[in-house]
């Protein structure tokens, strides 16, 4: 038994909204379109116009709305069409929305959840293809997930709308279509993954490679090839952005010696520099056979031609080569 | 127990697109007193705030409502314990009136544990139940009081939201965009503009193509009232309460209104008008001692008797200022609270080196 992981947020969003009337749901073309890519397919015709509210193309004013909604009692889900267009909004997340329950001293709280897909599609070119986990990440106040397959899908945007605080869920469009099996726990309308948790997706002991959204299959990928050469390369999904799940990269670079991070973001001040710094200040850094190496998008804005794209994003291949590099074996 | 009738002048309502509400007012001698010694205790309040910044008492942003006190004390007369109200920054006056004592706001400006926002908001940043702040970035407070409206409606409480913003705040594009959702959505928000004639040194029809702020939708209604006259400001929010409560949707509101100090304390005030304007301002349209000749002239209040309310005010102030300044600053302990809901925090939070990061035990 499969799902998407575009049936499994909707899933995740219909389960939660059954569950608690005070959560509903607003955003671009989300209602009598059904989303523009259909993750809230269905959720009108059961929920009504009240609970799924379609909004015009005004991202600072109905982000803004959302966040205000939030601070007043009831509980939205916020979603972005993509979080490109999220940067036209990005005050109300980060100044209203992620601020105000430190600044009230406590007493204001702002349960919202903004979602979207997140990072580069294809061949749309430098405006539509930018990773913002790095960004939302460094956000004290916002809690940050980043999501890869079905399981992550329901867990994560479950726990982030029973979550009391701000949180933003980074989906991949890419990943939508994409089908991983159907658990029995994931049938549970209880089934929640922790904010804050990276998942082995792969055990492994020569070399740890810590990747979130897309690039977690890229690894994978490159995990079975390292494979079939004798190199056992352990993967982690990290789910979460903020917080970041350091222990358990820190207990696997323990074990394996080797860091490789990957992400889909520009590579200053990314997910890689983070982490590689978050390393060198804890105990792991002693474990380290080699340099940490980062692989990121390329610092350029992203070119629409199909042979500079595949040049700015990290592949199996970038991943698989850079391993053994790392390892030092032909 | 008496009541007191007046008839406010002729040009204190402009209305767009709608009819102007009466101008006939009646209150109980009561409420008149009351609503006197409202605005009495936030001039005083803002006068201590502004002598504890002169004399370093109090750090950063602050800006006073001096001018302006009409505008929170009239609105708090119209509207009930359930409608909510979220403003800018110049937010002491309506702290105040929607609950806060002054003792809290003085210590919350002092940066002290027993400040309104336990010493973390600052002058900018000051909430009580059903009053939403206190916000420090121009314009941004007004989609959030539409998403206030948005709940009230949701979850069908019999209440609106009175979403706060000043002229230069006016021409923020995210106002645009709260007008249409509002409309669209029908929402219970009355958008008031509190007209002071300058954002920051900036005078309004230098930023504004359009400075009748009541007219800058043409789908809203608009109401343009005397925001010096405290019974004026009242009446134009009930009269806009009613038709937000009745489904009719939002509604805009100009008051004008005007500042004696400068935009913040920073600012001495005096580079963008004239001394004489600020002056002239004060002499004949005070909302305290217009208010106050309407009081005696009609024979609610004598002269000794609003002598004593002044006196009592300033004891009031006073005695909070003493005890803000004696009490203690935010506990160490604070810094790492309130970033997350108690039960949800995030493993740690670093400080500035790693022996700082602070653990939650969750």
């Amino acid at each position: 038994e499969t799902i998407t992981v575009r049936e499994a947020l909707n899933s995740a969003i219909d389960e939660e909204m059954e569950a608690d009337p005070k959560v509903w749901l607003l955003g671009e073309e989300v209602a009598q379109y059904n989303g523009a890519y259909k993750v809230t397919k269905g959720l009108l015709d059961k929920y009504g116009p009240d609970r799924i509210v379609d909004t015009p193309i005004t991202e600072m004013g109905f982000a803004g709305i959302a966040v205000g909604a939030a601070l007043s009692g009831t509980k939205p889900i916020c979603e972005f069409m993509t979080f490109n267009f999220a940067m036209q909004a990005i005050d109300q997340i980060i100044n209203s929305g992620g601020k105000t329950y430190y600044m009230s001293g406590g007493q204001v709280p702002c349960p919202v959840v903004f979602r979207g897909p997140n990072g580069a599609a294809a061949g749309v070119a430098a405006q539509h293809s930018q990773d913002y986990a790095s960004w939302y990440g460094q956000i004290p106040g916002l809690k940050v997930v980043s999501i890869f397959d079905a399981e992550d899908a329901k867990g994560l945007l479950k726990a982030a709308i029973r979550d009391p605080n701000p949180v933003i869920v980074l989906e991949n469009e890419l990943m939508y279509g994409t089908s991983f099996p159907l658990t029995e726990a994931m049938k549970s309308k209880d089934f929640v993954l922790p904010i804050g948790k990276a998942k082995i997706a792969r055990e492994g002991k020569d070399i740890t490679i810590v990747a979130h959204s897309r690039p977690v299959q890229f690894s994978l990928d490159a995990a079975e090839k390292l494979a079939k050469e004798g190199i056992s390369a352990e993967v982690i999904n990290l789910r979460s952005i903020r917080p970041l799940d350091i222990d358990t990269i820190i207990k696997s670079v323990k074990k394996t010696n080797h860091l490789v991070t990957v992400e889909q973001g520009f590579p200053v001040c990314g997910m890689g520099s983070e982490i590689s710094a978050q390393i060198m200040e804890s105990e792991a850094f002693d474990y380290l056979d080699a340099p940490v190496c980062r692989i990121a998008g390329a610092d350029v804005p992203m070119p629409y031609a199909r042979n500079l794209e595949d040049l700015s994003l990290p592949t199996e291949e970038t991943i698989y080569k850079q391993v053994k590099r790392v390892l030092n074996v032909q | 127990a008496g009541s007191v009738s007046f008839t406010l002048p002729e040009d204190t309502f402009e209305g767009y697109n709608i009819d102007t509400p009466s101008r006939e007012v009646t209150l109980t001698n009561e409420e008149a007193i009351n609503m006197y010694t409202e605005l009495q205790r936030v001039r005083r309040l803002e006068m201590a705030a502004d002598a504890s910044y002169k004399s370093k008492l109090i750090r950063g942003f602050c800006h006073l409502c001096i001018g302006q006190e009409a505008v929170p004390v009239g609105i708090e007369f119209a509207i009930s314990k359930e409608d909510a109200v979220i403003t800018s920054y110049r937010c002491h006056g309506f702290t105040y009136t929607r609950g806060g004592t002054p003792h809290e706001i003085l210590a919350e400006l002092m940066g002290r544990h027993t400040g309104i926002s336990k010493g973390k908001g600052g002058s900018m940043h000051m909430f009580t139940p059903n009053f939403f702040g206190g916000n420090g970035i121009v314009g941004a407070q007004v989609p959030l009081g539409a998403g206030i409206a948005f709940s009230q409606k949701y979850l069908g409480k019999n209440a609106c939201t009175i979403n706060l913003y000043g002229d230069g705040a006016a021409n923020q594009g995210q106002v645009f965009e709260t007008y249409n959702m509002a409309k669209l959505w029908n929402l219970p928000v009355i958008f008031v503009c509190e007209n002071n004639k300058y954002g920051m040194g900036t005078a309004a029809s230098r930023a504004a193509a359009n400075s009748e702020y009541h007219t800058r939708c043409e789908y809203i209604p608009g109401i343009k009232a005397n925001g010096m006259d405290i019974l004026a400001v009242r009446r134009a929010i009930e009269y806009a309460r009613e038709h937000c409560l009745f489904g009719k949707g939002p509604i805009i509101l100009e008051l004008s209104t005007y500042r004696y100090g400068g935009h913040s304390m920073s600012d001495p005030g005096t580079t963008y008008r004239t001394r004489e304007e600020v002056q002239h301002m004060r002499s004949t349209r005070d909302p305290i001692s217009s208010f106050k000749m309407r009081l005696i002239e009609s024979g609610v209040a004598t002269e000794e008797q609003i002598k004593s309310i002044d006196k009592d005010a300033k004891k009031m102030v006073d005695q909070a200022l003493a005890q803000a300044k004696q009490d203690p600053e935010p506990p160490i302990s604070d810094l790492f609270n309130h970033v997350y809901a108690p039960g949800t925090e995030v493993p740690s939070l670093r400080g500035r080196v790693p022996e700082e990061t602070h653990y939650f035990n969750q």
